[in-house]
């Protein structure tokens, strides 16, 4: 039993994220690939001709300002998002692929629980879904659940309604049901937000395990840049466009800043400068 | 495609998914019993659910405490409507509910089939149905002296078919509504007018033409004539046998059209 829940006691910590050790090396096709992916939502086209890739067994940031698209490219990765144009490939099918539904765990921003359960309730039901069958079965289902609920710390709460839970507890319920099945990619849409510090630290710390431990894939959005030295690699958006595509470090050193938000403002300006004299010559 | 390299760590113990088929037995009975303990948390709905019926039974009896003949026609008739107002607007919260909390767009995410959840929540309700029912009838025919000359089975089971129609109902319009207040307005948009028209007020041969046309194509229609059926005749008659088949067809056909509701990719 593979168990994440036995954090080393000294995670990775921001700055400088260490790559994962030699053996780990990802294998060379990617989790995610995308070329020429765009949506159109409404009237108007939310993501314009993106090309990246998604590396396996990393943490991948996908970091920009509300409203630029991350939740949009989530969606699309995971099959929720409806027209969706280019190519856009998950594990090796294209996305929303029918195989893919039990092999990745998502997380949309505003926490997706049933209110009128209990915490234990709501993962014994989503792990009745990915993982049906009787007796047998309900044995492993009772201690992936019981295993769900410690890694987000809400063992003490397993009984409570998640109605009754703060904002933070109800997300991290969220976040223990995309952990349920042990999904191969992990789509998380701002899993700390509103999240104390202390938790933060301990989420990312249980990040860090899943992906080294497991091998498994992250894709985590977030707005707040100091997260974003955590992860191995960045997409920085930007009004529905990948601004930068690398790793924090040589993301600070091409820049020539100090920390990835420094860097990111670099890029923006650059961007919008680039936007104006666009304009002007048109 | 290799997946991914399994880890030192991995042991058989991980969750083996099954591959999504149309229908599946367990994850039917999880939905069902996931939406069972969703209304067990909330005691006050069952108490409504299942004591207003009786205690508008009561009522009727003593309105029309002069006119047991009234009282026989119009609470066999009300037997079938109360499973089928209480279902529509349960289920209609309910998933209206599923849809704006993002549980259906995580639940459509997983490898859970339309069909299991659809059937899940047919099954939870029409478990509740059969207590509701069961109550109505029981307390109309033994102590409210409600004058019924078939088998009071046949009661049931038409209010049973009531009850999923009901729930076939809600299901599908929550699709049409973006809030609770748009899907509670959507009772006396569908349901009133089959109130109207299936010869609870009124027979349905008096009404103008018309009206009598288009309660011909009313599901509600049946499930009233289907219990006068059973209150005028001991045996099953056809008429009965086909206000019952057409009630069913109803619900499971408006179970298909709320299942075609159910989209994997939003915009």
């Amino acid at each position: 039993m593979m168990n994440y829940s036995s954090r080393p006691p000294d995670g990775p910590r921001a700055p400088g994220v260490p790559e994962p050790p030699g053996p780990q090396a990802p294998p060379p096709a990617p989790a995610v690939r995308a070329e020429a992916l765009t949506v159109v939502r409404g009237p108007g086209t939310v993501l314009h001709d993106l090309h990246f890739t998604v590396p396996r067994g990393r943490i991948t940031g996908l970091l920009g300002p509300s409203g630029c698209g991350k939740s949009t490219l989530m969606r699309a990765v995971v099959g929720t998002q409806a027209k969706v144009t280019g190519t856009l490939d998950v594990l090796g099918r294209p996305a929303g692929h029918p195989t893919l539904r039990s092999r990745i765990g998502y997380v949309t921003q505003a926490p997706s629980v049933f209110d009128d359960l209990t915490v234990r309730q709501n993962l014994d039901y989503f792990a009745a879904i990915l993982d049906p069958g009787g007796r047998s079965a309900a044995e492993r289902r009772h201690e992936h659940v019981t295993r769900a609920i410690a890694d987000v710390d809400l063992t003490t709460h397993a009984d409570a309604l998640a109605g009754n839970l703060s904002g933070g507890q109800r997300s991290r319920v969220s976040l223990a049901v995309a952990l349920l099945g042990a999904p191969e990619l992990l789509v998380l849409d701002e899993p700390t937000v509103g999240l104390d510090p202390v938790l933060r630290r301990d989420l990312w710390t249980l990040f860090h395990s899943i992906a080294a431990d497991r091998g498994a894939t992250l894709l985590i959005s977030s707005h707040v840049m100091d997260e974003a030295e955590r992860c191995h690699r960045l997409l920085l958006m930007r009004e529905g466009r990948i601004l930068a595509d690398d790793t924090p470090d040589s993301l600070r050193t091409r820049t020539d800043s100090e920390t990835v938000e420094a860097a990111f403002l670099h890029l923006v300006d650059e961007a919008t400068a680039a936007d104006r004299t666009k304009e002007h010559t048109r | 495609m290799t997946p991914t390299a399994p880890t030192a760590g991995t042991t058989p113990a991980t969750l083996r998914p099954a591959p999504p088929r149309a229908l599946n037995l367990s994850r039917t009975t999880a939905t069902a019993t996931r939406v069972l303990r969703q209304l067990g948390h909330d005691p006050r709905t069952i108490a409504m659910m299942i004591l207003i019926p009786c205690v508008m039974l009561f009522l009727l009896r003593y309105v029309f405490d002069g006119s047991p003949r009234t009282f026989d026609n119009i609470g066999a008739s009300l037997l079938g409507i109360f499973p089928l107002i209480t279902m529509f607007l349960v289920t209609s919260i309910a998933t209206l509910r599923e849809r704006t909390s993002g549980t259906l767009e995580r639940l459509l995410a997983m490898p859970l089939g339309k069909g299991d959840l659809i059937a899940g929540y047919a099954l939870a309700f029409g478990a509740l149905a059969i207590v509701q029912s069961s109550l109505a009838t029981g307390l109309a025919v033994w102590a409210l002296g409600l004058d019924v000359t078939g088998s009071p089975w046949l009661l049931l089971l038409v209010a049973l078919l009531d009850a999923l129609l009901g729930t076939a109902l809600g299901l599908f319009v929550s699709a049409f509504a973006a809030s609770e207040f748009q899907a509670v307005q959507f009772m006396p948009a569908v349901i009133f007018p089959q109130l109207l028209l299936c010869g609870l007020f009124t027979p349905r041969d008096k009404m103008h033409p018309v009206l009598e046309a288009i309660s011909d194509a009313l599901p509600m229609s049946y499930a009233v004539d289907g219990m006068n059926e059973v209150l005028r005749h001991t045996d099953m008659t056809a008429a009965f046998v086909r206000d019952a088949l057409v009630v069913a067809g109803c619900a499971l056909l408006v179970l298909a059209l709320g299942a075609a509701t159910l989209r994997r990719r939003t915009a």
